[in-house]
């Protein structure tokens, strides 16, 4: 890109832009790892690749969905395509997320931490190496067919806003909003609440524990998968299944969280945006080369001076 | 037939034989004690009756009914309500949200609104401190919230584990009235307690543990005369 023939301030408004549609998927990420952090205190280092897996559903969902159309030599796209493909990715993943811990991790809730790492490892590398199977994925890239027109909904300071940014930048919106709602206004997050502070308390309170769990997995994984459907919506690439890429976009989010304050939810919101604004101004106004590192300087800024996050326990909270 | 009944209990935490047959009995309608020194077991005994430990031997009845099996949730639909050692109140919870979550297991939305304004009577300082964070209450106020939060479950039996504990004498003489109240209105209890004097004082059957192990049980004044007991834990000669 020549960035010196632009106009500063459109520098600015698209730089934000990009930064806050990459921060909601880190967001929505690490919602999903703190959520679990909070409740079983362990990092479930599988999570990315749930991700990955939603965009990778939401190719495989938006291939048949046009083909079932005839669309991709009409050149149109059927309305209906994106709410099916997004609730199809995030009910397949929501369904992943469950087997996954009801199989790998529910066996060792009263192992040593450790082991239970190992598992999420185990989990993450299985899910990578079956999703490269020609049967299922395939070991190649792909392109994500184009589900909404390239229609420019409006301009903000000059910069052109196409309806998929203004759709990767709202629904994510949207998605948080629901969960607050959800966490803090309703029985069951009253109970995900419980058992996050103290799981043996929250039993006696009648709290069915384990099916907490269950609901917290496959909520996290259903956004997870909003996640990598808008992923694949917005960059159309997907790398293979295996790819660092992936890894890498997992791992930031990971940081999202601890940033944010792991088992924290409107602390990962808040990390998510703020990891990917950071990003995106370092690339923007420091050195494109470093992506990464901003990332990572952040982090150990934060374990350095905050170590338990911006709106993390210890901060927030006097027990 | 008693509301609980206990027979030849044990429960181990890894290699630690904690309790090595335990046996009681808690009539409807009394307040039963159970008293010990620190480690006796009191405390594993009532995570026994509620679901948290599983028992490795012996047998726990409510009701007429085992409870082997039974989680802890639906311990508290069979009509057990717990207020555990330490309180176990939710910090980051509001006072009125602790007494949300205390009523989880039940259906009934009425009758569960009218067990809270039962509850915020007998304690009425909890009803000025209802948007409240929990973590920012009194010990006592804490403990207040604890009882209150096991009441609005509406519990045939009521267990307390050590509710003077870190009190001011005048706060543990309150919370000891609200004690009696509650089972004079109809709900048994099963009251663990380090102070044994206050204990003997309320309860109408106590039970004496040593570590693990049942020392000595009978009405909660014979008890209390006994030169025995007076020795070990009353600290009389
Ligand atoms: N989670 C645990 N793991 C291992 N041992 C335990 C555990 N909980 C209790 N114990 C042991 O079991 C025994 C009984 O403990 P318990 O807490 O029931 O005693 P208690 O009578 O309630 O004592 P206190 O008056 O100090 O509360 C003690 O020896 C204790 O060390
Ligand atoms: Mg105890």
């Amino acid at each position: 890109m020549d960035t010196q023939s632009i106009d500063p301030l459109m520098k600015l408004v698209q730089t934000l832009l990009d930064g806050f549609a990459v921060g909601g998927m880190y967001a929505l990420i690490a919602l999903g790892y703190t959520m679990v952090y909070g409740i079983l205190k362990f990092i479930n280092f599988a999570h990315s690749d749930v991700f990955t897996l939603g965009a990778w559903v939401s190719w495989g969902l938006a291939a048949r969905a046009l083909r079932l159309e005839g669309a991709a030599d009409a050149g149109g796209t059927p309305v209906w395509a994106v709410p099916v493909v997004l609730l199809g990715a995030m009910l397949l993943c929501g369904t992943v997320g469950f087997l996954i811990e009801r199989l790998a991790y529910k066996p060792l809730r009263a192992a040593p931490r450790l082991n239970v790492l190992i598992t999420a490892i185990g989990v993450s590398l299985l899910l990578q190496n079956v999703g490269q199977l020609r049967v299922v994925f395939g070991p190649y890239p792909k392109s994500m067919p184009a589900l909404l027109p390239d229609v420019t909904l409006l301009y903000v300071a000059g910069v052109r806003v196409p309806v998929v940014d203004v759709l990767v930048i709202g629904l994510p919106l949207v998605l948080m909003l629901g969960l607050e709602w959800l966490i803090f206004r309703t029985r069951v997050g009253l109970a995900m609440r419980a058992v996050s502070y103290n799981t043996q308390t929250a039993a006696l309170m009648g709290v069915n524990v384990n099916r907490v769990i269950s609901f917290t997995f496959v909520l996290g994984s259903a956004l997870a998968a909003a996640a990598g459907f808008l992923y694949a919506l917005k960059y159309v690439g997907l790398k293979q299944p295996a790819d660092t890429t992936w890894v890498m976009l997992g791992l930031k989010a990971f940081v999202a969280a601890v940033v944010g304050g792991i088992g924290n939810v409107r602390g990962a919101m808040l990390g998510g945006f703020a990891i990917g604004l950071l990003e995106f101004l370092g690339v923007a106004y420091l050195e494109p080369l470093y992506r990464d590192v901003y990332v990572f300087a952040v982090l150990i800024l934060v374990l350095l001076l905050r170590p338990a996050g911006i709106l993390g326990r210890a901060a927030v909270e006097k027990v | 037939m008693a509301l609980l009944e206990i027979r030849d209990l044990h429960v181990h935490y890894g290699a630690v034989h904690a309790l090595q047959g335990i046996s009681l009995e808690v009539a409807a309608g009394q307040i039963v004690t159970l008293i010990g020194a620190n480690g006796a077991g009191k405390s594993t005994t009532l995570r026994a009756i509620s679901g948290l430990v599983r028992p490795t031997r012996g047998t726990l009845v409510f009701d007429g009914r085992p409870l082997a099996g039974c989680p802890p949730h639906e311990i508290v639909r069979r009509g057990v309500a717990h207020a555990p050692e330490g309180r176990g109140i939710f910090a980051n919870f509001t006072v009125a949200e602790n007494l949300e979550i205390g009523a989880f297991a039940r259906a009934d939305r009425v009758g569960a609104a009218r067990d809270r304004e039962r509850a915020l009577e007998l304690f009425p300082r909890l009803r000025e401190r209802l948007r409240q964070n929990a973590g920012t209450l009194s010990g006592g106020e804490q403990q207040m919230l604890a009882i209150a939060r096991a009441l609005v479950a509406r519990p045939r039996l009521l267990l307390l584990d050590e509710p003077s504990l870190g009190l001011a004498p005048q706060v543990v003489q309150t919370i000891f009235g609200i004690i009696r109240d509650i089972n004079a209105a109809g709900t048994t209890i099963l009251l663990v307690e380090q102070n044994a004097h206050l204990a003997l004082q309320t309860a109408s059957y106590a039970y004496v543990l040593e570590v693990g192990r049942p020392a000595l049980h009978g009405p909660a004044a014979e008890l209390a005369a006994s030169p025995q007991v007076r020795q070990a834990y009353l600290g009389l000669a």
